[in-house]
């Protein structure tokens, strides 16, 4: 935003930046054929949407007096056209990365693991009876999929397993795909959590607005909800994260830390569900604060034993 | 209650059988009409409350407007029914899209997606000396957006200003949140009148401003 800095210097308050407008051709709208006037149409909306300028002036004044427009009903006729088509494409384009679409990507993501996991171990054990040395898992299909098929019984095996690896494949690109607009969708979560458990809680709360309102004991404790019901009902301790284990933060903490590590990465992440629902703008001082809340506490784990730690410290 | 004077192209008809505040226009959000006019539900509309209850607004009809947190465009659908030039500013998109059905009838509604705590990203659009801003934003800080935005009204011009005590603190008592709220105000403009809303409107100050 340089161009609104435009500095103490008297010009600047005379002429606070350019209007909306200044990308309209000045020339007489005869000459001007209908693509000639949707080109300058667009322009005008992507000025409405990515201009500036520190003060507002006369425009329709300015735009009648630059031959923007022939007066001042043609200035607010294109006026309406670019605003309308500058807000409508803003809204597309936010929309289509909501949280209902990476709610859908993960859950698709988990799908296509879960079963490409499945046909893999059909088509190893399957392989496995026709062919020698098999491996296991997914990275064993692939490696059956590879062969050429001798008998019928052979070739249906082969695509079983070719199967199970495109399906590992999608669930590659699934998560490509969240990895992009989880960020748009959420971008202090998804900086925190990173995509894909932003992804995961966002779907486990059925979306941004309602995790953005619970608690940050409900958020800890998320994706856990069988171990909390099974406390509830005194017959467990309570549980100390749920889908959060999966955070460094957490996983990479020792276990007599972990409640504290959880605790302080759910009440940052509600804070930051929060952000990204109600002003949707990067907050620097939330990741800053559980930097230094994490370090705060591994620093217990060197504290309680130094000689150890001393020597492989980070 | 004594008659207070409404804007040119905003009347008391008959509709439904009750005589309800009304503009002329296409309807927007399911509201009953007659002959053309869409009845305007104060208890929808901050705006609506503030004429209903009789503040003293000035608006007469067919100024230049700039409205902040149009969202679905209840109330400035009514307000484009009767004054000129009217530019939407909402920042979120869902509400936004039905913006943009409400203006499409409405060939000097002029919608636009933009953050109301930031004027300088509209600066370029909205023209200088609008008549009226009128702000029902939800965010906390209200009064500074109203701060903010007064680089555009004329110096005559009016702020009409919904303030919502719950957005700014919840647990705080609303008194204490408007008195609050009044005295950044002032740093700007001139309060000319004051009236809490609550018959239509629970925890909401009406506020009728003038640039200082």
């Amino acid at each position: 935003m340089s161009d609104t800095d435009a500095g103490p210097d008297g010009s600047a308050a005379s002429d606070g930046g350019d209007g909306w407008f200044e990308v309209l051709p000045t020339d007489g709208p005869d000459d001007e054929t209908e693509s000639d006037e949707d080109a300058a149409l667009d322009a005008a909306a992507t000025r409405v949407r990515d201009g500036t300028a520190a003060s507002p002036a006369d425009w329709p004044a300015r735009a009648v007096e630059a031959g923007a427009a022939a007066d001042g009903a043609a200035y607010y006729d294109r006026l309406k056209a670019a605003t309308t088509r500058a807000t409508r494409e803003a809204v597309r384009e936010r929309e289509r990365a909501d949280d209902a679409q990476l709610i859908h990507a993960v859950r698709a993501m988990d799908d296509a693991e879960r079963v490409a996991n499945e046909l893999a171990e059909r088509a190893v054990e399957w392989a496995g009876t026709l062919f020698d040395e098999v491996d296991s898992g997914v990275e064993g299909a692939r490696a059956i999929a590879a062969r050429d098929p001798e008998s019928d019984v052979e070739r249906r095996a082969v695509s079983l397993a070719a199967r199970a690896a495109a399906l590992d494949d999608e669930r590659a690109a699934l998560a490509e795909t969240i990895a992009r607009i989880a960020p748009a969708v959420a971008p202090n979560l998804a900086e925190m959590a990173g995509p894909e458990l932003a992804a995961r809680l966002i779907a486990l709360a059925g979306g941004l607005e309602p995790l953005a309102k619970k608690p940050s004991g409900t958020v800890q404790v998320l994706g856990a909800e069988d171990a909390l019901f099974a406390h509830l009902s005194g017959r467990a301790p309570s549980p100390k994260h749920g889908i959060i284990y999966t955070h460094e933060f957490v996983r990479g903490t020792r276990p007599e830390d972990r409640g504290s590590a959880a605790r302080a990465l759910a009440g940052k992440l509600a804070l930051a569900a929060r952000a990204d629902h109600y002003a949707g703008e990067r907050r620097a001082q939330l990741h800053d604060d559980l930097r230094e809340r994490m370090a705060t506490i591994r620093a217990r784990a060197d504290a309680d034993e130094p000689d150890v730690a001393g020597a492989d410290d980070e | 209650m004594s008659e207070p004077a409404l804007p040119g192209g905003v009347e008391r008809r008959e509709i439904d059988g009750e005589r309800r505040l009304a503009t002329r226009g296409e309807p927007v959000y399911g509201e009953p009409t007659a002959d053309g006019w869409r009845a305007w539900d104060p208890e929808r509309s901050k705006l609506g409350g503030m004429l209903e209850l009789g503040l003293e607004t000035g608006l007469s009809g067919g100024e230049t407007v700039l409205y902040l947190g149009a969202a679905s465009g209840t109330t400035v659908s009514h307000v484009a029914d009767f004054a000129g030039p009217t530019y939407a500013v909402e920042f979120a998109p869902r509400p936004a899209r039905d913006l943009l059905n409400a203006a499409a009838s409405r060939d000097r509604l002029f919608p636009l997606l933009k953050d109301a705590r930031k004027p300088e990203r509209y600066a370029h659009v909205v023209e200088a000396d609008v008549d009226a801003i009128v702000q029902d934003v939800a965010t906390r800080g209200q009064a500074e957006v109203a701060v903010r935005n007064a680089r555009f009204l004329a110096d005559d011009g009016r702020l009409l200003l919904a303030i919502k005590a719950r957005s700014e603190d919840v647990t705080a008592e609303p008194d204490a949140v408007f008195e609050g709220a009044l005295d950044r105000l002032r740093e700007a403009y001139e309060v000319l009148e004051t009236r809490r809303l609550d018959r239509y409107h629970e925890d909401h100050l009406g506020v009728v401003a003038t640039p200082k």
